[in-house]
């Protein structure tokens, strides 16, 4: 339980947020936006199945393209963004 | 150089950390893998705001006090032969090698297509309830929790234990089938006890049997959901919608490895025999891979692979009436949540199907086979690789599911460039 532990900080689309301990990058967008990326089509992407299998999460985390955010776990300082281009078209 | 394990096990929910604390406690060189950030799997998920359920705490400490059990979390499986394992962690790919493999891969959840499901706000049911485990803010939040099984209860009470406001529960099943389930509970006593707790949690919580999400309406994120509860279409405004049809195994691993399946219903798991051996010799299976039991079979199916891999067969023998006992609850979730058939008709021809390239029902219209759809419309091309989508249109009646290929989950290109690793059976 770390409900007492100082929470993490990290930045996500340049916002400075707050997550608690072993949160995951998803909760921390969330504080943000529900909008993860853009779709094929143009739509918006969001989590669907938060357990690492639809992929629907995906971000960019310190520069890194393609990172699951529901499988990542939130560091001090890390710098999350949301704004990737779809995968093709 | 490869590291070598005497018994390797894949998934660290509760029959992976059975199997290796069952095989490490007869001596043997355990490695425990799981893609996730903590041990636990689906039904024992660290809640980052609360403590963990007993029973889980006590599998933890079981195997985290062993020195001969090496677990490695965060670890993704790129390809896999009958002797070693090719895993990327965050900085590197290294090889794994073992004598014996116990998958214990658990479950995905079952989603299906209708109009809106792409919308923001949309999760899966137990989904929902892994994302707010994380953290995911819910305070406040309006939630319709909706789909079919004994865990959208489960789902609801950590909801609300987070604050959230729970609009409906909506289970798809009818009051008759409920009861039916309900009356056969007391053989399990252990799942009887959750059961009424998870009742008196949610006391207050608007719970409709026969009922079911048409469609989900919102601009840029969900606003209201369109739910039929009998014979009225009655719309309720919400912030979530959690929605899952059920749980399916993930076998993909125990397929690239050419473990016989054995189809029931749609959805295939894994084949084993009394000492959950799969039709691989070295090869072992537990837990929801080989059918969707939940808990209580994972834990004992678990030990007893660990047990068997070491070839202590007493020891697992020891377990086979209990595993039997638990194993009958696989058929009465079976029997007693059937979909309604008006579930796999929800799709329009506009609603997209494959989420990761955004195919619709429509583009898939004229396919008779998956091959021929993925070869015009990408669809199953995506980064899931056709886990959401092969395994709705599978539901649906559409397509059977084909079997994976290397890397069964996308990979870093300096992992595949392992030399050593060039083929895989299949
Ligand atoms: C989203 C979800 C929520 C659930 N919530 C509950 C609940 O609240 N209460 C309840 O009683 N039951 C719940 N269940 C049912 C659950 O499946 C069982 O109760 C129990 O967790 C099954 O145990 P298991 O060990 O067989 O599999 P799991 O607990 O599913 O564990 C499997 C593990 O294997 C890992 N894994 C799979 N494939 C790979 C791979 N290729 N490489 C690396 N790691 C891999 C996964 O990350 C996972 O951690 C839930 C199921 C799901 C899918
Ligand atoms: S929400 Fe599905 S992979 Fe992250």
């Amino acid at each position: 339980m770390n409900t007492t532990a100082k929470p993490v900080c990290l930045h996500v689309d340049g916002v400075a947020v707050e997550a608690p301990v072993g949160a995951s990058v998803a909760a921390a967008i969330a504080q943000v936006t529900l909008r993860f990326g853009r779709r094929p089509g143009g739509g918006a992407r969001a989590p669907l199945c938060g357990m690492g299998v639809c992929f629907e999460c995906r971000v960019r985390i310190d520069g890194i393209d393609h990172q699951r955010a529901c499988m990542t776990i939130v560091r001090e300082g890390m710098r999350v963004e949301t704004a990737m281009e779809p995968a093709h078209g | 150089m490869a590291e070598h394990y005497d018994v390797l096990v894949v998934g660290a929910g509760p029959a992976g950390l059975a199997a290796a604390d069952a095989a490490a406690g007869h001596g043997a060189r355990v490695g425990l893998l799981d893609a996730q950030a903590t041990l636990g799997g689906q039904v024992w998920r660290r809640d980052v705001r609360a403590e963990a359920p007993r029973m889980a705490r006590h599998a933890f400490h079981a195997v985290e006090r062993r020195t001969n059990i090496a677990r490695f979390t965060q670890t993704q499986i790129v390809a896999a032969t009958d002797k070693e394992l090719l895993v990327e962690q965050a900085a590197q790919a290294r090889t794994l090698r073992y004598d014996k493999l116990v998958l214990a891969c658990g479950a995905r959840e079952l989603l299906l297509p209708f109009p809106g499901w792409t919308l923001p706000g949309v999760f899966g049911a137990g989904g929902a309830q892994a994302l707010i485990k994380q953290g995911w803010p819910i305070a406040g939040k309006r939630v319709v929790i909706a789909g079919s099984g004994p865990l959208l209860l489960a789902v609801a009470a950590t909801l609300r234990k987070h604050g959230a406001s729970i609009a409906a529960i909506c289970e798809q099943a009818s009051a008759k089938q409920l009861a039916a389930f309900a009356g056969a509970l007391w053989r399990w006593p252990q799942k009887a006890a959750q059961a009424l707790v998870l009742r008196a949690t949610l006391t207050g919580v608007p719970y409709h049997a026969a009922a079911f999400v048409r469609a989900a309406h919102g601009d840029a994120r969900l606003r209201s959901v369109e739910v039929q509860i009998g014979e009225n279409l009655v719309r309720i405004e919400c912030d979530h919608l959690a929605v899952g049809y059920g749980l399916v195994p993930n076998v993909e691993l125990a397929q690239l490895l050419g473990c016989a399946l054995t189809r029931n219903g749609s959805h295939p798991h894994v084949e084993v025999d009394d000492d959950q051996r799969t039709s691989i010799a070295n090869v072992y299976a537990a837990g929801e891979v080989c059918g969707i039991g939940g808990r209580d079979s994972a834990r004992i199916e678990g030990a007893i692979a660990g047990h068997a891999a070491v070839g202590a067969t007493q020891a697992a023998q020891a377990l086979r009436s209990a595993q039997r006992h638990a194993r009958r609850f696989s058929a009465l979730l079976e029997t007693r949540f059937t979909l309604d058939a008006r579930i796999r008709e929800l799709a329009t021809d506009d609603t997209i199907v494959c989420r990761c390239e955004d195919v619709t029902w429509s583009a898939l219209r004229d396919f008779g086979d998956a091959r021929a759809a993925k070869l015009q419309t990408r669809c199953g091309m995506g980064a899931c690789q056709g886990r959401i989508c092969g395994t709705a249109l599978a539901e649906l009646g559409r397509f059977p599911r084909g079997g994976p290929r290397p890397p069964i989950f996308p990979a870093r290109l300096a992992t595949l460039a392992e030399a050593d690793f060039a083929s895989t059976p299949n």
